[in-house]
């Protein structure tokens, strides 16, 4: 038989019952839709997050207190192990290679601006926060590289808490108070928005000093080390470690490239995106088996059918290809309408949410539409074979 | 043409053998009209399906045209019925979504002819039977008689040498019955067609030349119908 009859035969067998085709092909629909939207959603939020990341530029490393095997949170903030210092950072500012660092400390306190007062996150931070985060202040300026030990108490307000402490738009020279003390606001931030972890548009920057005062702590969360792009990270790596090792005595600290913090944050999205997709894969199997049903019934309604052709000298093989091609096309018709599906759900999604991130890679896409038809060739097997075996006598009989 | 000897066929319904065919001797010379008659359960059915290769027998040698056909594996029959049988039946078994035209196709489309071969000799097929306008009608659109028709012009359409008609005018009325049978006879004469005809109506019996009546599985009697 040639393909193009074949096909015909097919799809004719297919266009007699318009309803029953159309409801089976959406089971599969729905299945290979799901996938789609899914898998969207998922890699959109995996590139947004690494995006997000990855704006603070990839030549930071970032220095912990606590010895770490694996990538999780130091436990050595609360552990035995010596704290970061401001010494330290001082003395990782003088390797080659360094550009800049900024000692972290973050906590919260009440922030007063006269009558105005709420909680916020207090950043403890160097002067360098600009060149290493990317973030600059918009009005004012960022806080001055005063003596790193006795700043003076001076503030930076992330736009969103200048809105709310200064609805006159007026903040720079003005008292507030951080944790019952004074401070002078000297500049307010640009919109960051929310980024991984916590919004930096609500938050207060101070001199790192006055942080360790004001939480009453003797060591930082962390020091960022910004270095030049021709430098060489593993080198610097090892310069850094070399330099804490002689002021500590021991390793009780943890350094981490920004390559590694992305690498271990894209693999924890993967997971979850395939996750994610295969709970839309069940909804696929839910499909397949409506294939199989419908298949089996057709075997059932079509038994002279298929008598007939065998009696005109179809072989059994035909029988089979015919039952397969049409379980086939089934899937991949609605394969084929759940990625249009899909996919224009995905981006109706981003329209109505701006902020929810889809992205559809074109692999994706082939991978479903292969696997649709898969599951529908598989979902035929059993029901075609019954159709090939049938004794063609007893199924001339049925009528 | 044909040659059966020692023919049986045996069923196995529940835990009873059922003996359908109990040892049948018949020749059938090429270009034969013969009337397969009998009551129901006398085999005469099962014959016919043993003719037409849908059935094998459970022993005993068939020979078609000078080949033994007992051994064939499945795709060798396939082709067979294809080449060289035609089958038309009392409930005319045509496809209902295709139209009459591809209802009459069907055979060539799949011994693999192209399209353009195929045309001419299907619209000359249904304009021969009378159908020419009904060549785009689908079956519930035709009228029994005419769906009988487009049934024979499917069986004819590859140019077996055997036609095998199972209860034909079963399903028919009177005029359209006789038309059919008249059909199927015009086709034995002018085509030196090869006809069996399966029927329990001794009247459409007695039309052929060769009547063989079957009982219980085997030939009970045969008659010669006088020239004419």
């Amino acid at each position: 038989m040639r393909v193009a009859d074949y096909l015909r035969l097919v799809v004719g067998s297919m266009r007699s019952h318009r309803l029953r085709t159309g409801l089976t092909a959406l089971g599969i629909a729905v299945g290979i839709a799901a996938v789609v939207l899914l898998t969207s959603i998922g890699f959109g939020v995996q590139a947004f997050v690494l995006g997000e990341f990855s704006q603070f530029g990839t030549t930071i490393l970032a220095v912990n207190p606590g010895r770490v095997t694996t990538h999780g949170a130091p436990l050595g903030l609360y552990g035995s192990a010596r704290p970061l210092t401001l010494d330290d950072a001082m003395a990782i500012e003088t390797i080659p290679g360094v550009e800049a660092i900024v000692p972290i400390l973050s906590g919260n306190a009440e922030v007063e601006a006269g009558p105005r007062r709420r909680r916020a996150r207090v950043l403890g931070v160097g002067p360098a926060v600009p060149q290493v985060f990317r973030f600059e202040a918009r009005s004012g300026r960022f806080l001055p590289p005063d003596d790193l030990h006795q700043p003076r108490a001076l503030a930076v307000l992330g736009s969103e808490l200048r809105d709310e402490l200064f609805p006159d738009g007026r903040p720079l020279g003005r008292r507030i108070r951080i944790g019952g003390e004074r401070y002078r606001v000297i500049g307010t931030m640009e919109d960051k928005g929310e980024t991984v972890g916590f919004d930096l548009d609500e938050c207060v920057f101070i001199p790192t000093a006055r942080a360790l005062e004001l939480f009453n702590r003797d060591g930082l969360m962390e020091i960022d080390i910004l270095y030049g792009p021709e430098a060489d990270a593993e080198a610097l790596v090892a310069a850094v470690k070399r330099r804490l090792v002689a002021r500590h005595g021991q390793e009780d600290f943890t350094i981490t490239t920004q390559e590694q913090m992305i690498e271990v944050m894209g693999r924890v999205l993967r997971a979850l995106t395939f996750a994610v997709a295969a709970l839309g894969g069940i909804s696929l199997v839910v499909g397949a088996v409506g294939i199989l049903t419908i298949m089996t019934i057709a075997v059932r309604e079509r038994t002279a059918e298929i008598g007939l052709l065998r009696a005109l000298g179809a072989r059994r093989g035909v029988v089979l290809a015919l039952f397969l091609g049409e379980a086939a096309a089934l899937a991949a018709a609605g394969g084929a309408a759940g990625l249009v599906v899909g996919v224009g759900g995905a981006q109706l999604l981003h329209a109505v949410f701006p902020a929810l991130p889809v992205w559809t890679p074109w692999p994706v896409v082939v991978l479903a539409q292969t696997m649709a038809a898969a599951i529908g060739l598989l979902a035929g097997v059993l029901p075609a074979r019954r159709a090939a075996r049938l004794d063609p006598v007893e199924a001339l009989r049925a009528e | 043409m044909i040659a059966l000897r020692g023919i049986e066929r045996r069923f196995v319904v529940g835990d009873q053998v059922v003996h359908a065919l109990r040892g049948v001797d018949l020749d059938v010379a090429a270009g034969e009209y013969v009337s397969l008659m009998g009551p129901s359960g006398s085999g005469k059915s099962t014959l016919l399906h043993l003719l037409g290769l849908l059935d094998r027998p459970s022993a005993g040698t068939y020979s078609l045209e000078g080949n033994d056909v007992t051994g064939l594996d499945d795709a060798a029959l396939a082709r067979v019925r294809r080449e060289r049988i035609g089958f038309v039946f009392q409930f005319f078994h045509l496809v209902p979504y295709l139209t009459a035209t591809e209802n009459v196709e069907l055979p060539l489309v799949l011994s693999g002819l192209a399209p353009s071969e195929r045309r001419e000799r299907v619209a000359a097929a249904l304009a021969s039977l009378g159908l020419a306008d009904r060549s785009e009608h689908r079956p519930d659109q035709l009228s029994g008689g005419q769906r009988q028709r487009v049934a024979i012009a499917r069986a004819m359409i590859a140019s077996p040498a055997l036609l095998l008609a199972d209860e034909p005018t079963g399903n028919l009325d009177r005029s359209s019955g006789n038309e059919v049978i008249r059909l199927l006879e015009d086709l034995h004469e002018k085509r030196g067609l090869t006809l069996v005809l399966v029927t329990h109506d001794p009247e459409m019996g007695r039309r052929a030349r060769r009547q063989i009546r079957m009982v219980d599985g085997l030939i009970h009697d045969e008659t010669m119908a006088v020239a004419g």
